[in-house]
């Protein structure tokens, strides 16, 4: 964990999922987990977001959903897939309207497993997705400065 | 007359991390027509009841909904012990109830910090979560599992709760009552809330009848209708009245909600007083055979589940009614003639559960 230059934001979506993850995303906002105390801040709004925390895997009607907030969602991003139905489909794997999970439409970066993902592994994703987004923010200032002379 | 014009409300959107999409037929700033559409949730769920064994298949049902995770799967094996006659130890059923009261005060905390939140009251949002956080260390004590528990199983309970963890939980009873008892005289009490939820979004007695309201949407329009009178599991030896208001607005079902998570704190003290000792299983042998239907009272009101099997290990239908489903067609009347600012708080005072709906 290294010093943060910006504070990422945070854009939660549900995907399919059974809302167990879904409160455990919330739960690890308040202050018993309290992830805002690693910089982030959670928010509506997928043009200020950051970090795409997606629960729940994909299907017929919501990928077109998914794909348009990703594609929202400001350059340099960063998606977490939390809890195993985002990851791979889970349980739900054989279910006629499953797809998959979010990797299926979107890139994902970090996969959180669990079934529902606890608090404290939906905080560790955080952490390194945070890590994740440094870096990637890094990368994208120094393209900026070698090819643009900004 | 006005201009009229579609505003989409979801299915990302701020107040409910759900999916749900409805179309706000608005002239000026009042609502004239409310279009649900669902289906971003839907898994086919259902449909895995041909591909899972009958017992492995309650760990599919309990993942319909993370909230009411535990009602669902005890209403699946209900069916299934009705299906093969299973004579159920009567502990489990107490444990059974104490279990699903346990959930049901998680499900309205959770509810109750996201309304205070819709109702911009943030560090009240915080005060309730702190205080669900104890329901659910009870919860991870006695099961394991924070929301997703899977204890119940056909014929019986899979784990017990031991006297020492009985002791804690009355201890922990006490300790939430009285923190609630403040979130409840600062909810009902604070003139903003008051001013935004009275009179608002009012559903009458007769149309939350007509319109099949359940739980408590309806008991908040004045209908004593409670699935757990009925008397599954250990209910018929525990002494209660279902909860009512007689106004119907926004401010009678937070009204209702709140006294019961008392009533369910009661609830768990007299059944933890009268549990028998013994067994809490009873082995199920063979496959089951013919069909069944149950109705369970869940924290967002009355569940219907049916299950038809041919005596093979696969189930041929798995059938569930949920209780959001049955609301929708409320919420759609009470939006009609509403203030477009007071839409997200309507739709999260049904308490919705999109994901039980859509399965």
């Amino acid at each position: 964990m290294g010093k943060v230059k910006r504070s990422p934001w945070l854009l939660h979506y549900d995907g399919s999922s059974c809302n167990g993850c879904d409160i455990e995303v919330l739960a690890s906002l308040t202050p018993v987990y309290d992830a805002e105390r690693f910089g982030v801040e959670n928010t509506g709004d997928p043009m200020q977001a950051d970090i795409l925390l997606i629960t729940g895997g994909i299907n017929e009607q919501n990928a077109p959903v998914v794909k348009q907030l990703y594609d929202q969602m400001p350059r340099p991003k960063v998606v977490v897939a939390v809890g195993i139905c985002a990851c791979t489909g889970g349980v739900f794997k054989d279910c006629y309207n499953i797809l998959g999970g979010a990797d299926k439409v979107i890139p994902v970066d970090i996969y959180v497993p669990g079934c529902a993902a606890r608090p404290q592994s939906i905080i560790d994703g955080i952490i390194k997705a945070r890590d994740l987004f440094q870096k990637r923010s890094d990368e994208h200032d120094e393209y900026e400065r070698t090819h643009r002379g900004k | 007359m006005a201009k009229r014009s579609v505003v989409p409300f979801g299915p990302q959107h701020p107040v409910l991390p759900e999916p749900i999409h409805i179309d706000l037929v608005l002239e000026d700033e009042k609502v004239v027509e409310a279009i649900p559409n669902i289906g971003f949730i839907h898994r086919g769920l259902e449909g895995l009841a041909s591909k899972r064994d009958y017992k492995e298949f309650t760990y599919v049902v309990e993942r319909t909904c993370g909230i009411c995770s535990f009602g669902h799967g005890n209403g699946y094996v209900h069916c299934v012990e009705n299906i093969m006659d299973v004579e159920v130890p009567e502990r489990a059923k107490f444990l059974r109830t104490i279990w699903a009261e346990i959930a049901r005060m998680h499900s309205h905390l959770l509810w109750l910090g996201l309304q205070a939140d819709q109702l911009g009251f943030e560090s009240l949002f915080y005060e309730i979560w702190r205080i669900r956080e104890k329901v659910l260390d009870l919860l991870e004590l006695t099961t394991g599992g924070r929301l997703i528990f899977s204890v119940n199983q056909i014929g019986g309970c899979l784990k017990d709760i031991t006297p020492d963890m009985m002791k804690h939980i009355l201890e922990e009873m006490d300790v939430i009552e009285k923190d609630l008892r403040v979130v409840q005289r600062t909810l009902m009490s604070d003139t903003s809330v008051l001013s935004r939820t009275k009179g608002v979004g009012v559903l009458t007695k007769e149309q939350a009848h007509d319109l099949g309201a359940c739980g408590p949407f309806a008991r908040a329009s004045g209908i004593a209708r409670d699935m757990r009178k009925l008397g599954y599991d250990a209910y018929g030896y525990l002494d209660f009245e279902p909860i009512t208001s007689i106004f119907g607005d926004c401010f009678a079902r937070i009204d209702v909600r709140i006294r019961e998570v008392f009533q369910s704190i009661d609830l768990i003290r007299q059944a933890i007083a009268k549990i028998p000792g013994g067994e809490i299983m009873n082995p199920v042998k063979g496959n089951p055979k013919g069909e069944s239907i149950v109705r369970i009272e869940q924290p967002r009101g009355e569940a219907v589940y049916y299950v038809h099997a041919n005596g093979t290990k696969f189930i041929d239908r798995y059938r569930n009614r949920t209780p959001t489903f049955a609301n929708l067609s409320g919420l759609c009347e009470t939006l009609k003639g509403a203030n477009f600012a007071d839409v997200g708080m309507m739709v999260v005072t049904i308490d919705p559960c999109i994901s039980c709906t859509e399965r």
